[in-house]
């Protein structure tokens, strides 16, 4: 056979398997083969991911890929959800939605996290795409809820409209009334985080008629009643978002609720719990079985009403919860819920003058202790030592993202008064598979060391309040061969550290670097020695810093055309 | 900018001749500390976090704020000791690592991010005033924070003063202004705190500059001169509240103010006619 012909058969194969091929990542490394298969797998990608939006432009997005159905794209760093990123810095979607208007005319879903939406851009992309489906936005700002009434009028085969944790005016709940009366294809409804009212009326019917509804999340405005009556038109959900949840019930009203709970064979996770009391945790004893997934960070528990629930929920993969449940509570996790994957502990009330509950090094030690299997944690704590972290890991070697929150910054291990040095470096010696980590409490270059000697799978990394030295940041540089993102704040690394990256940052997605002690000279150095990097500057106004903010990242596109005057691309 | 508005406010010192003592921000060397500050510490009683401080001096240095209501400890780093300021008084976070100067890859820098602690607080009986809070940190997403803003953890009595626990950010525009600001309006008490604090966050854009390293606020000239350009003719302090109008702050009692407002606007004098006769109504109309 002679190579074209075979390479006609292997293109033939390709064509055939490549519709099954979905992660990006796989798509990347088939286009990487040679250029035929770089060709073929082009034309047939109809999902694309842009982890960040400054890195490629949109049209060199729809010059390689004809025929983008789904987009996903990202923007701000991530520390914007911090406020360390100014407001307008950027991120816009218009641009991007104006090219796809042209060369996507028949785009499906767009996803978008921390970019800047404007009502005029939800209005642009509900009347552009006649197919479009499915909306989701994470963590963006910028839009009103008459944005959102501009989606419910026009979107007519929309499936999904996941609204998240956006920073947005919510002016009024008439978008919920915008949906066609004839409307029914809606599959995802997620408005958990929007304030205003709905019209629950117009909520009933609307969940009455979308018979392929899988995840309803409605906000806490919602009230238990209400809930019940929804969940009878749905005993097919997969996610449910309850409303409040603190209603007092008399027990007829009760068992209306338990029932209907009885009823969603299918549902898997169950987060809102606004304000829960343990009475009425008690109606999803007959769905706590077969949770997998219990979101409880916005109910505030104590540790019995806690411990009473998990009781029910032995087969818990992913729990989320507040620190109100303290240690004790955490040791009901520990015994109830030996499949548990995934445990994020946040903090009630962090900026608390009284504050004399949370959770500690115990509440951790006991969790590890019953859930072998624990491979996500994000845990927010008062106090921790060295050797309760050490003993952690021992217990759970499969930790994939660790991420711990001593929440005073730079503290040592309270006990011995050491850094926290020792911890960091059990967690990298004994979790092999650990792709994300998060540090804090006082750390010398000591924690760094370890982590550029034995955190090979690392990917992502963030610091804060941390470090000695320029050598701290150098070694995750140099020993880190899979980092991705490196994001650091208020640590003493300067020109000589960032400049040690050199090589490095254009396999990296992006590097921030706030209050640290970089100088104009390192950032413009580093700026002349890898012009395929975007280097930018944010000028902080209050203190004349002109190198308080550093975002680094790698770029096609060259400097942002869009920059605002406060961000300088050196 | 979303900055905490006083997180590098240079001192209570540039505001007008209150009692200052309590709030005063110091910066020790190494291993030391002011016994003023250590007594005020016991005495508040608030001890809440003062376990988990810091005591190995010989390995960091710390500093909180003195008043007691400073719950954020920072530590220097571990190891070499660092050059401070050496007139002590804190204005930016960086104001140890501008003295050092560039390339200083040995040193040991302090970070400390300040808040000024309006000087009501001393009083136990008061509410409990905001912590001492550094931008950004424990790191948590706006959502939650306003959530847990308004749902306070604990029913107990004392309820009533958790909830003012929590943040409340909103944003702030000034006329001709580049860009927005967010302000937590829980780290006010007054009028006057908030006021001072917007002066010092928009002086920059009135004046037409910043001198380096806060002298701006510290130079009694260019404050007064913006103070006379906020409370005289060029500009007046406006917000919207909940039902959509604007208003002129000052008009209502402080926590109520609080919880109307949604977000403030700088706006010259002359385009602000007609906002204080809605606002008496507006109050009237409620009462």
């Amino acid at each position: 056979m002679d190579p074209s012909t075979k390479l006609t058969k292997e293109i033939e194969v390709l064509k055939q398997v490549l519709p099954l091929i979905t992660s990006h990542k796989d798509r990347n490394s088939v286009s990487q083969v040679c250029k035929d298969f770089y060709h073929v797998e082009r034309c047939s990608r109809t999902k694309v991911f842009i982890g960040n939006c400054y890195a490629v432009s949109p049209e060199m997005v729809a010059r390689r890929f004809p025929n983008i159905r789904s987009v996903t794209l990202k923007g701000k760093p991530r520390f914007a959800d911090f406020n360390l990123v100014p407001e307008n810095w950027g991120a816009d979607v218009h641009s991007w939605l104006v090219v796809f208007a042209e060369f996507y005319p028949f785009l499906e879903e767009l996803r978008l996290k921390r970019m800047t939406v404007s009502d005029a851009s939800l209005e642009f992309l509900a009347t552009s795409f006649t197919e479009f489906r499915a909306l989701s936005l994470s963590s963006c700002d910028g839009f009103s809820t008459d944005g959102l009434e501009a989606i419910a009028t026009h979107c007519k085969a929309l499936t999904e409209l996941d609204i998240q944790e956006n920073d947005i005016d919510d002016v009024s709940g008439d978008w919920l009334s915008c949906f066609p009366e004839d409307f029914a294809s809606l599959e995802v409804l997620n408005f958990s985080s929007l304030n205003t009212d709905v019209s629950f009326d117009v909520l009933e019917d609307l969940v009455c008629r979308c018979k392929s509804l899988r995840v309803l999340k409605v906000n806490k405005n919602i009230s238990l009643e209400q809930l019940q009556r929804l969940l009878v038109w749905t005993p097919q959900l997969i996610e449910l978002g309850t409303g409040s949840f603190n209603q007092e019930l008399v027990p007829r009203q009760f068992q209306m609720l338990e029932s209907a709970f009885d009823n969603c064979k299918n549902l898997s996770t169950i987060s809102g719990l606004w304000e829960a009391t343990s009475q009425n945790l008690a109606a999803l004893y007959p769905v706590s079985a077969r949770l997998s997934f219990l979101n409880l960070s916005y109910a505030n528990l104590q540790s019995s009403a806690l411990a009473e629930l998990l009781a029910h929920c032995s087969n818990l993969r992913r729990l989320w919860v507040l620190d109100t449940v303290e240690d004790k509570g955490l040791e009901a996790v520990g015994s109830c819920c030996p499949f548990l994957e995934e445990l994020r502990v946040f903090p009630a009330g962090p900026f608390d003058q009284d504050m004399d509950y949370g959770v500690t090094e115990s509440g951790l030690v006991a969790v590890s202790n019953g859930c072998r299997r624990l491979k996500y944690v994000l845990y927010f704590c008062m106090q921790m030592t060295n050797d309760a972290v050490a003993t952690v890991v021992q217990n759970c070697p499969d930790f994939t993202h660790f991420r711990l929150c001593i929440m005073n910054p730079s503290q040592p291990d309270y006990l011995t008064n050491e850094p926290m040095d020792e911890a960091f470096g059990a967690v990298v010696k004994n979790c092999t598979n650990l792709e994300r980590l998060s540090l804090s409490g006082l750390l010398t270059d000591l924690t760094f060391e370890y982590i550029g000697k034995y955190a090979k799978k690392l990917e992502i990394l963030s610091v804060a309040f941390a470090g000695s030295s320029d050598l701290g940041m150098q070694q995750v540089l140099e020993g880190c061969p899979m980092l991705r993102k490196l994001e650091i704040r208020d640590c003493p690394f300067g020109d000589a550290a960032l400049l040690s990256g050199l090589d490095k940052y254009e396999s990296m997605r992006s590097l921030w670097m706030s209050t640290c002690n970089l100088t104009m000279t390192g950032c413009k150095e580093l700026a002349k020695e890898r012009p395929r990097l975007n280097v930018e500057v944010i000028k902080d106004e209050e203190t004349d810093e002109e190198t308080d903010k550093v975002y680094v990242y790698r770029s096609l596109a060259g400097p942002r055309s869009d920059a605002p005057p406060f961000v300088v691309s050196l | 900018m979303s900055l905490q508005t006083e997180e590098k406010a240079p001192t209570m010192e540039t505001n007008k001749g209150l009692n200052l003592k309590a709030t005063e921000l110091r910066l020790g060397l190494p291993g030391s500390e002011s016994p003023e500050r250590n007594n005020s510490e016991e005495k508040d009683g608030k001890s809440g976090y003062s376990h988990l401080v810091t005591s190995g001096a010989k390995r960091v240095f710390s500093d909180t704020i003195n008043g007691g209501s400073g719950k954020w400890v920072f530590s220097g780093n571990a190891g070499s000791d660092g050059e401070v300021a050496q007139n002590g008084a804190l204005f930016s976070p960086r104001g140890g690592a501008k003295i050092l100067g560039g390339g200083g890859a040995e040193s040991n820098i302090v970070k400390e991010s300040v808040v000024s602690v309006p000087e009501k607080k001393k009083d136990q009986a008061a509410p409990h005033a905001a912590k001492t809070q550094v931008v950004g940190w424990p790191p948590i997403r706006s959502f939650r924070k306003n959530s847990m803003a308004i749902n306070p953890p604990k029913n107990d009595s004392d309820a009533e003063e958790k909830l003012n626990s929590g943040c409340l950010y909103v944003k702030v525009s000034m006329d001709g202004a580049p860009y927005l600001r967010k302000v937590d309006l829980k780290t006010y008490s007054s009028y006057f705190e908030l006021s001072s604090g917007l002066e010092k966050m928009f002086s920059c854009f009135t004046i037409g500059q910043c001198t380096s390293h806060g002298a701006t606020a510290r130079d009694g000239l260019s404050e007064s001169r913006l103070v006379d350009l906020l409370h005289g003719s060029e500009y007046v302090l406006t917000y919207e509240d909940k039902d959509g109008d604007w208003m002129l702050v000052g008009d209502v009692p402080w926590n109520m103010f609080t919880e109307t407002c949604k977000r403030m606007r700088i706006m010259k004098s002359c385009d602000a006619t007609g906002l204080a006769p809605r606002a008496m109504e507006k109050c009237r109309n409620r009462n």
